[in-house]
C-alpha cells in the first residue's frame, strides 16, 4: 500500500485536468447544479461570447429560492417571475434538465441532489450557492461558486482551484439523547468561530459522526460554510452505500456493487495526515440556540446571552444584542418567539419533519406564534403526507407548505416582519436574513417544534419528556 | 473585466467585522437578471431607513465619503452567501480596492473575477488607517504591479496576491478564454474517464 491519504486528496487528484505545483489546478467538475438566482448573468455571458454549455448532461437545474410555497400559480412578484422564466428559457436553449416549479423532482437544490442520487461519493460538485457543502456528506468534494464561475463551468466543465488545506474535525464520544446533528454543528461553530475553516476543507470524523444518518450528516456538512470552510466532507461508509442504493441516478446490479467498493475505498486511510485537527467531545454538546447575528453566537438552551464584561468583542456583542432586542445575561428560555420556521437545506428532510412532528403531536401551537413547515422537496412532502405528518402539523396549528427555500432567506412571500422573532431551523441568522429587521434564532427541528408549542425556548430534553423515550 | 494597476483613491472606513454578503446586497435585489446597476442597493439597510430615506448615522452617507473608491473593513469581509451581486454592487458603487485583515474565500474570488482588488493586511495596519480615515479625508495609492500601498505620509506597505490573480487583474483577462486553451486536455480527461 502507498502512503495513507485523506478522502479529500483522493478525490482532488482524480479530477486534476491540468496542474502545476503551487499554482491553481484545473479541476474537472462532475456535476453542476443550477438555480434561478445565480445563473441568469452566467447564461447571458455565454450568449454574449457565443459560447455553448459543454456538458448539459452533467448539469441539473431547479427553482428554489424564489418559488412561492403556496398558490404556485400566482406569482405576484414580476421580477422573481421573470427570473424563473429566464432559467426555463436558458435550460430549454441549452438542453439542461430542469425540475421546474410544478415538476415532481422540484425542491431545494441541496435536498434534491442527494435524493435523486445525483450526488455520489468521489464526485466534484459545484453550484452557485454556498451551501453546496451539503453534498460533502457523501464523500463528494462539493463547494459553492460565484456567477462568473458558474459561467466558467457551463462553458468548460472545469474550474481553476487552489488546493485547500485539510482539517480533521474530530467528534469523539456520543451525542446525548435529544441532542441533534444541528446542535453539534452549531456547537462546533460556537466553539471554534465563524472563521476557523477558512482556507480548509473540513473532514468530520469520529464515533459520533459515524453514527449519524445520511440526513444528519448533510445537516453537519451544510453548515461548514458557516465555519468559513468552502467544503465539508465525510468518508463514505455502509450508511452512505445503503442510502444511495436504488436512487434514480445510481447504477444498479453488479455495476452498483462495483461502484460501492470504489466508494468505500475513498475513505480516509488510517494514519493519513491532515494539515490541522480540532477535537470536540459530543457528550458535552447540549441543545443550542443562537442569540446573535452570526452562527457562532450560540449557547446551550439552559444558559444565558453573554455578559458584556466576559467577552473579548464587547462592541460586536452589544451590536448583536441590540439588533436582536435582547439584554446581556438574559436567560435563553425567557426569550419569547412569534414565528417558527421548519425548513431550509439544513433541516427540511423527512427525518427532520418526523422528529419535529413527534414533538407537536397532539399539542397546539402557542396562540402568539405563526408556525410554518416547508418540506425541502416535493418528494419529501409526498412521503411526509403518506405518513400523515402533514396532519400532525396542521392539527397542531402549523401551516403546511410546498417545497422551496422560503423563510430561510425570505425572497418569496414568506417573510418575518420587522421586529418579529423566529425560531428557525435554517443556517443563517444574519441581520435581515428572514426579513428586514427580523430576528432569527437558529435551532434544531425538535427545538423549533417545542418552541412553537411553548411560545418561548425550552429544553427539548425535559420538555414533553415522554416524547424522548418514544424515540 | 477592467484592468487595474495603479489606483489612488479616497478611503471609506467601515469599521465592522464579519460584514456578510446579505448586508452588502440584501436578497430582495437578487432577482434582477442583469449584471449592472447594483450600486444603488449597496449596504441597503444600513444606508436607508424603512421609508427609503438616507440614514444620517451611517457614515457612507456622509458627503465627505462621496467618491470613495477604497474600502477599509474589519476581518472576514464578505462572509455568507456566494452571491456575486456583492462585488457587482461594490464595483458599481465605485469601489475598486478593498482592504481588510481577512476575507471570506468565495467573496475573495468573486471580487478578483470582477476587477476588484482585495488586499489582506495585518489587523494593526488596517486599524491604523481606519482611525485616520474616520477622522479626516484620507487617500491611499495602490500599485498592483509592485504590490505596494503608499500612504499620504509617504510610508509604503507591501501586500501579497497570488501571481496568476495579479496577472489577470493587470491585463483584465477573461478566465474562460484562458481555460479554452486547455481544450485538448479537457477532452483527453473526458476520454480517460469515459464520462
Ligand atoms: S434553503 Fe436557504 S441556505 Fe439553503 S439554498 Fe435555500 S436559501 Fe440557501
Amino acid at each position: 500500500m502507498g502512503k495513507p491519504e485523506t478522502l479529500f486528496s483522493k478525490v482532488w487528484k482524480k479530477h486534476v485536468v491540468h496542474g502545476e505545483e503551487g499554482k491553481p489546478n484545473l479541476l474537472y467538475i462532475d456535476l453542476h447544479l443550477v438555480h434561478e438566482v445565480t445563473s441568469p448573468q452566467a447564461f447571458e455571458g455565454l450568449r454574449m461570447n457565443n459560447r455553448k454549455v459543454r456538458r448539459p448532461d452533467r448539469t441539473f437545474a431547479t427553482v428554489d429560492h424564489n418559488v412561492p410555497t403556496r398558490n404556485r400559480d400566482v406569482i405576484k412578484d414580476k421580477i422573481a417571475k421573470k427570473q424563473m422564466e429566464t432559467l426555463k428559457a436558458n435550460c430549454a436553449e441549452n438542453d439542461i434538465p430542469l425540475a421546474d416549479m410544478h415538476h415532481p423532482d422540484q425542491g431545494i437544490v441541496h435536498v434534491i441532489g442527494p435524493e435523486l442520487g445525483l450526488t455520489q461519493p468521489g464526485k466534484t460538485i459545484v453550484c452557485g450557492d454556498s451551501h453546496t457543502s451539503t453534498h460533502g456528506a457523501f464523500g463528494a468534494l462539493a463547494f459553492g461558486i460565484g456567477t462568473s464561475e458558474v459561467e466558467h463551468v457551463l462553458a468548460t466543465q472545469t474550474l481553476w482551484q487552489d488546493c485547500p488545506k485539510t482539517m480533521n474535525v474530530k467528534v469523539e464520544g456520543e451525542l446525548g439523547a435529544g441532542v441533534t446533528a444541528k446542535d453539534l454543528i452549531l456547537a462546533i461553530i460556537g466553539k471554534f468561530g465563524v472563521r476557523f475553516g477558512t482556507g480548509y476543507v473540513l473532514e468530520y470524523t469520529g464515533e459520533a459522526i459515524r453514527k449519524l444518518s445520511m440526513e444528519e450528516r448533510m445537516t453537519v456538512c451544510n453548515m461548514s460554510i458557516e465555519a468559513g470552510a468552502r467544503a465539508g466532507m465525510i468518508s463514505p461508509d455502509e450508511t452512505t452505500i445503503s442510502y444511495l442504493k436504488g436512487r434514480r441516478h445510481v447504477p444498479v446490479g453488479a455495476d452498483f456493487d462495483e461502484l460501492a467498493q470504489e466508494w468505500l475505498a475513498l475513505a480516509t486511510d488510517e494514519g493519513a495526515v491532515f494539515d490541522a485537527t480540532v477535537t470536540i467531545d459530543a457528550a458535552t454538546v447540549e441543545p443550542q440556540v443562537t442569540w446573535g447575528t452570526n452562527p457562532s453566537m450560540c449557547v446551550p438552551v439552559n444558559s444565558t446571552t453573554p455578559a458584556l464584561a466576559d467577552t473579548s468583542y464587547p462592541e460586536d456583542v452589544q451590536r448583536a444584542l441590540d439588533y436582536m432586542g435582547l439584554e446581556e445575561s438574559q436567560a435563553i428560555t425567557s426569550i419569547e418567539i412569534d414565528h417558527v420556521f421548519i425548513g431550509s437545506c439544513t433541516n427540511s428532510r423527512l427525518g427532520d419533519l418526523r422528529k419535529a412532528a413527534a414533538i407537536v403531536r397532539g399539542k397546539q401551537v402557542n396562540p402568539g406564534v405563526r408556525a410554518i413547515v416547508v418540506p425541502g422537496s416535493f418528494l419529501v412532502k409526498m412521503k411526509a403526507e403518506e405518513e400523515g405528518l402533514d396532519q400532525i402539523f396542521t392539527q397542531a396549528g402549523f401551516e403546511w407548505r410546498d417545497a422551496g427555500c422560503s423563510m430561510c432567506l425570505a425572497m418569496n412571500d414568506d417573510v418575518v416582519p420587522a421586529g418579529g422573532r423566529c425560531a428557525s431551523t435554517s443556517n443563517r441568522n444574519f441581520e435581515g436574513r428572514q426579513g428586514n429587521g427580523a430576528r432569527t434564532h437558529l435551532v434544531s427541528p425538535e427545538m423549533a417544534a417545542a418552541a412553537a408549542i411553548a411560545g418561548h425556548f425550552v429544553d427539548v430534553r425535559t420538555y414533553a419528556g415522554n416524547v424522548l423515550q418514544e424515540g | 473585466m477592467e484592468a487595474i494597476n495603479k489606483h489612488e483613491g479616497k478611503v471609506y472606513p467601515l469599521n465592522r467585522t464579519n460584514v456578510d454578503t446579505d448586508q452588502i446586497i440584501p436578497k430582495q435585489f437578487l432577482k434582477r437578471i442583469e449584471r449592472s446597476g447594483f450600486g444603488q442597493f449597496l449596504f441597503f439597510h444600513w444606508r436607508f431607513d424603512d421609508e427609503g430615506m438616507k440614514r444620517a448615522d451611517f457614515s457612507l452617507n456622509q458627503p465627505e465619503y462621496d467618491g470613495a473608491s477604497i474600502l477599509l473593513a474589519g476581518e472576514n469581509f464578505g462572509c455568507g452567501s456566494s452571491r456575486e451581486h456583492a462585488p457587482w454592487a461594490l464595483l458599481d458603487y465605485g469601489f475598486r480596492v478593498i482592504i481588510a485583515p481577512s476575507f471570506a474565500d468565495i467573496f475573495y474570488n468573486n471580487a478578483l473575477k470582477n476587477g476588484i482588488l482585495p488586499i489582506a493586511l495585518e489587523e494593526e495596519q488596517v486599524q491604523q488607517w481606519m482611525e485616520q480615515a474616520e477622522q479626516k479625508h484620507f487617500t491611499l495609492a495602490v500599485h498592483l504591479e509592485n504590490q505596494e500601498i503608499t500612504a499620504p505620509d509617504g510610508s509604503v506597505v507591501s501586500f501579497d496576491i497570488p501571481a496568476h490573480q495579479k496577472d489577470k487583474l493587470l491585463h483584465g483577462l477573461d478566465d474562460i478564454a484562458l481555460t479554452l486553451t486547455y481544450q485538448d486536455q479537457i477532452e483527453a480527461y473526458e476520454r480517460r474517464m469515459q464520462g
